[in-house]
């Protein structure tokens, strides 16, 4: 019945288009956390009354981030292929699309991280250095363990919002189920390859959501 | 008379009666552990363990400087409970936080068990910090932490092992009262539950001094009067040196051996609380003393009297220490032909002894009732003469 309806399907580049998408988005979300939990706390920690206080390098980051997060996406996979080029030597393949993905997703997540971190309650951070906590410490067993699942739900947005991001990326050649749904399904008028593979990228989308709404869930306390 | 003046008075002799009869059964189980409180804390009250030499804290803020703390002098005991009392500015809270280094003095030194918290930085710093064990009126627990997990928070600051912490966890769960709750969550505990937590936390690395940021000021009357039984019990158990913050005059009284009067960022009253309650000499520290020895309603109450009943007088006597114990309305009656009326009573214990004032209507014959007045100012008891305003 599935192949009356979708004739044109070639299953085994669907699967590895599916796989395409999957390796770009997870690859990018983990680097994504890592910088972005970085980036925002060196916003948090530097802004006002903070332990960090420091306009200068407040304002230098604020303005990174401003930047490259208002970027249209399209835009900035264009004006980063020198940038890839250089650095990995093609900007053909999954792995090409990468650092425009970080680079478009870190600054947006890492004001998400610090919306998270002002929401943690001032007295926590002053009782944890009444306690004789280094800043280090603070970021570790404070900071972080208390804006988790703040953190995980805004992961969750950045990597829904990657996965659209990949779809993009693969119009330019990156690969993945964007790549196929564009070459394969509207560049041939096979409607029905363009059709599968949103319906697969739906799934993708709501079984990031479910993961991350049930780690939120387990994970708070309050 | 009317009908209903005679109920208020016989309403007023049953509560005379009960009361006296209280009274001195409090005073005399109350007696005991009051000469030995204050025995220990002479004893005790030789070494001082906080220093604070003319330490002053100025706040740059947009509308120009603003001194928080002004040229304060204070020195504090080791196992004293020593209370600060001010309304909100007038500077306890930056008071307090320079005692571990939250604040520190724009002038001035802070000297606390023996380490100058006003200069040490970095390491040596939180070293210091650790000893010193600090309460917050809102608890400051982690909320995503059980009660153990937060209890052996401080611990893990000072790198003691796992198993240590284990056991140190269980011992301070006990001395707090939490049997039962060490896995539950912070949100799934009552406010005095909270505090407790705070409390173990505050005292996990055995410190030389609790610092208590209005720690009861979130908490109901009833858990506020547990809360502050167990700092007393604490004191007395360890030793421990406590400094709290406070506008509540009830938690000075109920606790504290010794009070400071904040007002502006100085220190404008200070000594035993017996000896502040009996003879406050600011204005300020009058209106925290009647936040405990006048109610709200016995200004109206005896306004009213003195309009319905010209006739006598209406004096206030103030009780205190010993002289709570002497039977001095009964000598009154017996020795002279006058009527007394009690119109309010209430007594309060210290930690330095009983306090307490009655309010007395006097009738009679205007000579009998001005011998008495003179009998009343030759006691031991304070008397004042309320006059009609």
């Amino acid at each position: 019945m599935i192949e009356q309806w979708f004739p044109n399907v070639d299953w085994e580049k669907m699967w590895e288009a599916t796989y395409e998408t999957l390796y770009m988005t997870s690859i990018s979300v983990v680097i994504t956390f890592v910088l972005g939990i970085l980036l925002g706390l060196l916003l948090f920690l530097t802004s006002k009354g903070q332990l960090w206080q420091n306009k200068a390098v407040y304002s230098i980051t604020a303005v990174i981030v401003n930047v490259f997060r208002s970027i249209p996406f399209i835009i900035l996979i264009v004006l980063l292929i020198p940038f890839t080029k250089a650095l990995l030597g093609t900007i053909i393949g999954e792995n090409a699309a990468l650092p425009a993905l970080i680079i478009g997703a870190a600054p947006f997540y890492a004001r998400m991280v610090e919306i998270a971190l002002r929401e943690i309650d001032r007295g926590v951070i002053e009782a944890a250095r009444a306690m004789g906590a280094s800043t280090w410490t603070i970021i570790r067993k404070v900071l972080i363990p208390e804006s988790l699942p703040a953190l995980i739900s805004g992961l969750t947005v950045t990597a829904i919002a990657l996965v659209g991001y990949t779809a993009m990326a693969g119009v330019i050649g990156a690969g993945g189920l964007g790549n196929l749904a564009f070459l394969d399904g509207f560049q041939r008028s096979r409607s029905d390859v363009t059709l599968m593979a949103t319906i697969v990228i739906l799934v993708i989308v709501f079984i990031i959501q479910f993961i991350g709404d049930t780690a939120v869930r387990k994970l708070d306390k309050r | 008379m009317t009908p209903g003046n005679r109920l208020y008075r016989k309403r007023c002799q049953i509560t005379r009666s009960s009361m006296f009869r209280e009274m001195r059964e409090r005073k005399r189980q109350k007696r005991l552990s009051v000469i030995m409180t204050v025995g220990l804390f002479l004893w005790k009250g030789s070494d001082p363990v906080i220093f604070i030499e003319q330490a002053k804290k100025i706040f740059q803020t947009k509308n120009g400087p603003v001194k928080a703390v002004d040229n304060i002098n204070l020195s504090i005991q080791e196992g004293e409970i020593f209370g600060m009392i001010g309304y909100s500015g007038a500077g306890k809270s930056t008071l307090i936080r320079m005692l571990n280094g939250l604040e520190t003095p724009t002038e001035g030194s802070v000297t606390v068990a023996g380490r100058k918290i006003s200069t040490i930085k970095g390491s040596e710093l939180r070293k210091a910090r650790q000893e010193i064990g600090m309460i917050f009126q809102h608890f400051n627990l982690l909320w995503s932490r059980t009660v153990r997990e937060n209890i052996a928070f401080p611990l893990e600051i000072a790198g003691v092992s796992k198993a240590e912490r284990t056991k140190r966890v269980d011992e301070l769960i006990e001395l707090v009262g939490l049997q039962g709750r060490g896995d539950s969550y912070p949100s799934q505990l009552s406010g005095g539950q909270k505090q407790r937590v705070g409390i173990a936390r505050a005292l996990a690395n055995n410190p030389k001094v609790l610092l208590c940021d209005e720690a009861t000021s979130a908490l109901d009357p009833q858990t506020t009067d547990s809360i502050l039984e167990l700092l007393v019990d604490i004191n007395q158990r360890l030793g421990l040196t406590i400094v709290l913050i406070t506008h509540e005059m009830h938690v000075i009284r109920k606790i504290c051996h010794r009070v400071a009067v904040m007002e502006n960022g100085n220190i404008v009253e200070l000594g035993p609380v017996l000896d502040v309650f009996r003879r406050p000499e600011q204005p300020i520290t009058k209106r925290f003393v009647q936040q405990i020895t006048e109610p709200e309603e016995s200004k109206e109450t005896i306004q009213h009297l003195l309009t319905e009943h010209p006739e006598g007088k209406i004096v206030k006597l103030t009780f205190v220490g010993v002289s709570a114990e002497q039977p001095v309305v009964t000598e009154l009656i017996r020795s002279f032909n006058v009527g007394v009326n009690i119109l309010q009573g209430k007594i309060s214990q210290t930690q330095n002894g009983a306090y307490g004032t009655l309010f007395v209507q006097i009738t009679g014959d205007s000579s009998e009732v001005d011998k008495a007045v003179a009998f009343l100012d030759a006691q031991q008891v304070d008397s004042e003469v309320i006059e009609y305003d």
